[in-house]
């Protein structure tokens, strides 16, 4: 009897005590801040710090936010990336498994156009590349130490940014959740082989709510807003008419505004003309 | 077998209670090392940190009344004249200019950043007990502590500064705390993710929270020191 329990202790040592402190706690509410301006909605052609490839400027220049119009996509929403560009906070819960007690998943709650994110803990593994593509995807996740990891793959094509930057069916999303006292830090590192010309980095802070807040926003429902236009609205090449309202407005040069990837690193502004030049 | 296995068990513990003491030097203690030269990867307010945004352009910063009447009295030559020239190059504000970072360890308890842009220099104490600060300066005097893997910094004593260029202010009594986190790049490399918590009562609603993002580069070959500007 003496032998067991000693066994028993010494097996909790080697084990329990290493799994419970590899995790941290993440379910609960987490109040967004927005201080800084992920989102990049506030004018039609803002691609800034997006490292776009040739395909991907071309189709971000082509897209028009009168197709948001169209009732067959004004409640289209937008892929799992909204996670960490969307100016809502989180509402983060998990499902355990009844007699074991382990996490077999943890899910974001959906808003009114961002779908809500199953991270899948229980290692099951990503289905077939044909399998069907969503808006939020599939997603599984392991801690690493206190971070928790997350993959998401089978995206449906959509955009990188509202103002039209795309995203391709092949896009991944890999988010790390880094808990610090009250704190949660996501950072998103998004791949697409067809649209971007680089990984694309981004982050965003949380502040941890003591007011809860809702598991889903309000359901998008469609209505006619007068398009009765036969085609998606769109731009034809060199033909966008606010390729320049980054200039004439803040200052910003065209490459940076199109998304160019020299413009992401500090060197590019050196190269950055002058106000008066720019005019 | 009895014996054996308490004895085992007592072992494990001892070790345990070994590997809880307290190391020699912050240095040697590292998990995580952040040494090396890091580039700024300027994907998020690209128009607040790449050019210098229009004088009462402060979206997203949680200001109060005084800190409008502050900024909206913005004027960079008089900055320049006075010779503060480096008020948005603070420790609350540095991470977030577009630079490159060079970190080091000056000593085996004080970690050391470098910036090109504003040539910059940050100490990170890891001392119990730091020297009592002295003269306030745009770094002020931070100490620092390992957290699992991430580093935490909690930064006071500074010279009230710019949290972005337009003179968005923050006083000499903010205190300022961040956190370092590294991750793997998908192609080899690596980020170091840090995330900045500005308090300020006096121009801050809320706390200011920022996270900005570095690449690792294999050597300093595009170090370029520049010196502050107010413009």
């Amino acid at each position: 009897m003496h032998r067991k329990i000693v066994s028993a202790a010494v097996l909790l040592y080697l084990f329990g005590s290493g799994i419970a402190a590899a995790q941290t706690e993440l379910t609960g509410s987490w109040a967004t801040r927005n201080h800084e301006f992920l989102a990049g909605d506030g004018l039609p052609v803002d691609f800034t710090g997006i490292p776009l490839n040739e395909e991907g400027r071309l189709r971000a220049l082509s897209y028009s936010e009168s197709q948001l119009s169209t009732v067959e996509r004004q409640c289209q929403g937008w892929p799992a990336f909204y996670v960490a560009q969307g100016p809502f906070g989180l509402k983060i819960w998990s499902d355990t498994d009844p007699l074991k007690g382990n996490v077999i998943s943890y899910t974001i709650g959906a808003w009114e156009d961002r779908p809500p994110l199953t991270i899948w803990m229980d290692g099951r593994p990503h289905p077939s590349p044909y399998a069907e593509h969503t808006r939020a995807g599939f997603t599984t996740g392991a801690w690493e130490g206190n971070t928790l990891v997350t993959h998401t793959t089978h995206l449906k094509a959509g955009f990188l940014r509202k103002t039209g930057a795309p995203s391709s069916d092949e896009a991944t999303l890999t988010l790390r959740f880094y808990r610090h006292d009250d704190i949660l830090s996501l950072l998103a590192i998004i791949e697409d082989p067809i649209y971007l010309a680089e990984p694309w980095i981004l982050s965003r802070s949380f502040q941890l709510s003591a007011a809860p807040l809702p598991a889903t926003g309000p359901p998008c429902i469609t209505t006619f807003e007068a398009s009765t236009s036969q085609t998606a609205p769109h731009y034809l090449p060199e033909k966008n008419p606010f390729v320049d309202e980054m200039t004439k407005k803040y200052g910003v040069p065209r490459a940076a505004a199109i998304g160019t990837p020299e413009t992401l690193y500090p060197e590019y502004r050196k190269k950055i003309p002058t106000a008066a030049a720019l005019k | 077998m009895r014996v054996f296995l308490i004895a085992a068990l007592a072992t494990l513990c001892i070790a345990h209670a070994a590997g809880q003491s307290a190391p020699a030097t912050a240095k040697a203690s590292a998990p995580t090392d952040l040494t090396g030269y890091w580039v700024a990867f300027v994907t998020e307010d690209w128009r607040f940190r790449m050019v210098t945004p229009h004088k009462g352009d402060y979206q997203a910063v949680p200001m109060t009344d005084q800190a409008r009447k502050v900024a909206d009295a913005w004027n960079p030559e008089a900055d320049e004249a006075a010779g503060n020239q480096c008020k948005s190059y603070g420790a609350a504000a540095i991470m977030r200019v577009p630079a490159r970072f060079h970190i080091t360890w000056q000593d085996d308890n004080t970690l050391r950043v470098d910036s090109d842009a504003g040539m910059q220099t940050r100490l990170f104490h890891f001392n119990k007990q730091p020297s009592p600060p002295g003269e306030r300066t745009w770094q002020g005097v931070s100490s620092a502590q390992w957290q699992g893997p991430a580093l935490k910094i909690a930064t006071t004593n500074l010279r009230a500064g710019y949290l972005r260029k337009n003179g968005v202010p923050y006083s000499e009594n903010a205190a300022v705390t961040e956190y370092f986190d590294l991750a793997p790049l998908p192609n080899g490399g690596q980020v170091l993710l840090v995330t900045t918590v500005v308090d300020d009562p006096l121009y801050l609603r809320l706390p200011f929270i920022v996270s900005s993002q570095f690449k690792k580069e294999a050597d300093g070959s595009k170090w370029d020191p520049t010196p502050c500007t107010a413009k």
